[in-house]
């Protein structure tokens, strides 16, 4: 395929992205800001010889897409806040089976119905744990139209690397934000792996901190997939406290355990930075533009963007943060990643958020002032 | 469980090393199953082609005793697994195992959309009147005055019909019997199977767990005689007044009226806008190209 | 032959309700789980298979004497 140039929304571009990444399969439910993906997807996916569904809600559009991924297929769906909401019921099932699914949230004004057609930042700690028990699934957080494309294929192969939900926390502004993007000639994209047949094959039999290769219906492996707590041979094993812990334990380490390694970070004017601002999604773009200012004032002030966001990088950020006093972080919401930094990096450095709500997104003036505050 | 030396004649579809099951003594949904796989035999269709699907709730856990690959989902969500599992892959035949309360409360909206679409799907809906993995109370086709944990005092509901609701929303396969019934169940089962589109067969059930416990109908030889009792058929049913029909379960072929199935209108789709054919991508993510 | 898997019948005497010709009926036989199995008269079986359809528990086998 020849390199291309197009200029895009950035919700065309998550469709996109997702048809490049290998998806087939599309279950959704109307909703803005995110409509734009479905309607695309309704589009482009008969036109690659795949299927696009509308579902009755949002709860049956993860069903649909987790049923879908059994079959063996890549699945994607697209929604923002109240949709989410609706599926986080089955984000868990994703979880506790291991189903590779990707979930892109266009992220606007809440809670509730809030803001429709406004931007906000505040599911990131819903994208986390917004289903009940302990589990870990991965979050990337794009800021421009390129990185709805890239990050929605990369979103893709993390779900199938580590058979995860991974959630792509974008938002109104660059889902409906037009730019030029680059669809590069090769895509690296992770195809599945069928299990071996072998006799008394185990379908959860996995090391602590990882996963096992993923069967699909109808190739005689004769699996049970269940949300009940499962044993190695995917039977319910509801009582039984070790096996619980192990399976409940495996599930997050396979997840927090790569966190520095999966790691995907931008970092500029780090060297001599004692003022880092950390930023991920839309706000990274002012970010970026007010460090560019202060460094022209001569002061000496680090950019850090996170695009994934979660499995949070603690490691990493530690090191890159090591010589820092002082940590800004601009978010769309009143406060949830700045709760993360502060955890991790608030033994060495003053953490400040920036928060703003409301739809508008943070000008570089306002990272500026606050900047300067010191 | 030890290997059998005469065993049922279904246990060779059965994980038997996960029984004896966890159904109570009496419960229908042995039977259910059992009428599935005479089903199976009876039918055009190869088991080792036949995928399950279900939700939660007693009857939900049938999938779970069945050496095919197997799908339990969440609470009431069956049919939006099954939808993508079979748009996904057409080739599999999809079975989906339902309660009442799985199917028509919590999985309702699911229900008449499935239906609506007319998904091939072949939907057995275990309906026993009582939510039986809570402990007993009240579902959605519990009878007006019937006793459950949550209706002390008799159910105040006016109860679903599940075999009408399917058929008004879509459904162009709907048949109702009862547990005491298992060769009419089976050619049901059979028919539905059979039938290129969305089939439900509600299967009167019994639990004399809790149903009967709570409506002094104690035994599971009581609750059987009381299906046979009050069992009649939709013809019989015509001249009967509402009064009349109060308590009656009405048994026979609610609709048999094949028409375009969803899957294969998505394919169409597929033949019309690319040069692909749809079986081509079956499993996609196994593919590198 | 009736073969009757005492591991898996939980003594609900469906058998027994469902049999045209009476082959089964309750017992005091205790099983190692304090379950009432049934007993047969084999001798009466026609071998319809109603039972084994009838059957909740999978616990009945009726194979052809040879």
């Amino acid at each position: 395929m020849e390199e291309k140039e197009l200029f895009v929304q950035g919700n065309e571009a998550c469709a996109l992205g997702a048809i490049s990444a290998g998806c087939r399969f599309f279950a959704g439910y109307p909703i803005t800001p995110s409509t734009e993906i479905a309607e695309i997807m309704s589009k482009k996916l008969p036109t690659v010889g795949g299927h696009f569904v509308q579902m009755e809600d949002e709860i049956s559009a993860v069903g649909a897409i987790i049923g879908a991924s059994w079959a063996g297929q890549k699945v994607v769906t697209a929604t923002s806040g109240p949709g989410v909401s609706l599926m986080q019921e089955n984000i868990g099932y994703a979880a506790i089976t291991e189903t590779p699914i990707v979930v892109i949230n266009m992220q606007r004004g809440s809670p509730s119905t809030g803001q429709p057609t406004r931007s906000a930042q505040a599911d990131m700690m819903q994208a986390r744990w917004g289903s009940h028990g302990d589990y870990e699934i991965i979050a990337l957080a794009p800021s421009s139209v390129q990185e709805c494309f890239d990050y929605t294929i990369k979103a893709f192969n993390l779900a199938e690397q580590y058979r995860v939900p991974v959630l792509v926390m974008a938002d109104e502004i660059v889902g409906h934000m037009r730019e030029k993007i680059t669809i590069p000639s090769e895509i690296e994209v992770v195809p599945r792996t069928m299990p071996e047949k072998v006799d008394n094959y185990l379908p959860f039999d996995a090391d602590d901190n990882s996963t096992t290769p993923m069967p699909a219906f109808a190739e005689g492996f004769n699996v049970h997939i269940t949300g009940l707590t499962h044993d190695e041979r995917g039977y319910p094993s509801t009582d039984d406290p070790d096996v619980h812990t192990k399976l409940v334990t495996r599930l997050c380490n396979k997840i927090l355990s790569k966190r520095n390694e999966m790691a995907l970070i931008e970092t500029e004017f780090l060297d001599d930075a004692d003022t880092i601002v950390i930023s991920y999604g839309i706000p990274s773009r002012s970010a970026l533009t007010a460090v560019k200012q202060a460094r022209e004032k001569g002061l000496k002030v680090g950019y850090i963007k996170l695009g994934i966001v979660w499995p949070f990088p603690e490691e990493k950020l530690l090191e890159l943060t090591a010589n820092a006093s002082r940590i800004i972080i601009p978010e769309l919401n009143l406060g949830q990643i700045y709760l993360e930094v502060d955890r991790v990096l608030g033994k060495h450095a003053k953490v400040e958020l920036i928060s703003k709500i409301g739809g508008a997104l943070h000008t570089p003036d306002e990272i500026l002032s606050k900047i300067l505050e010191e | 469980m030890q290997k059998q030396e005469h065993p049922h004649k279904f246990m060779k579809y059965l994980r038997s090393e996960r029984l004896p099951h966890i159904f109570c003594p009496g419960c229908g949904n042995g039977i259910v199953m059992n009428t599935i796989f005479n089903a199976i035999e009876m039918s055009d269709k190869d088991f080792d082609n036949i995928s399950m699907v279900s939700g939660i709730g007693c009857s939900s856990r049938i999938p779970g005793y069945v050496k095919c690959d197997s799908l339990h989902t969440t609470h009431g969500r069956a049919l939006a697994f099954a939808t993508g599992l079979k748009i996904a892959n057409s080739q599999q035949d999809v079975i989906v195992v339902t309660g009442d309360g799985d199917a028509t409360s919590i999985g309702g909206n699911h229900l008449i959309h499935a239906a609506r679409r007319n998904i091939d799907l072949t939907v057995i809906c275990v309906n026993n009147d009582i939510y039986g993995m809570t402990g007993g109370q009240i579902s959605p086709t519990s009878p007006e005055g019937s006793y459950a944990t949550t209706a002390p005092y008799g159910s105040t509901d006016k109860p679903f019909n599940i075999s009408e609701v399917a058929k008004a929303a879509g459904a162009t396969y709907v048949a109702k019997y009862t547990t005491a019934q298992p060769v009419q169940v089976s050619m049901a089962i059979k028919d539905g199977l059979q039938n290129k589109g969305f089939s439900l067969i509600e299967v009167i059930s019994a639990c004399p767990t809790y149903y009967g416990r709570k409506n002094k109908i104690k035994t599971p030889t009581d609750m059987m005689n009381w299906f046979k009792q009050n069992t009649i058929t939709l013809q019989q049913a015509e001249n009967m007044s509402d009064e009349e029909l109060v308590g009656k379960i009405v048994t026979g072929v609610y609709i048999n009226k094949p028409r375009k199935e969803f899957v294969e209108s998505l394919d169409d789709l597929i033949d019309k806008y690319s040069d692909i054919k749809s079986e081509e991508n079956i499993k996609k993510a196994y593919m590198s190209d | 032959m009736i073969y009757l898997n005492d591991e898996l019948c939980k003594g609900c005497y469906l058998c027994v309700n469902a049999c045209p010709k009476q082959v089964y009926t309750p017992s005091d036989k205790l099983n190692h789980k304090g379950v009432r199995v049934p007993i047969y008269d084999v001798d009466k079986c026609v071998k319809c298979q109603l039972c084994t359809l009838m059957c909740p528990d999978q616990a009945i086998s009726i194979e052809d004497d040879d």
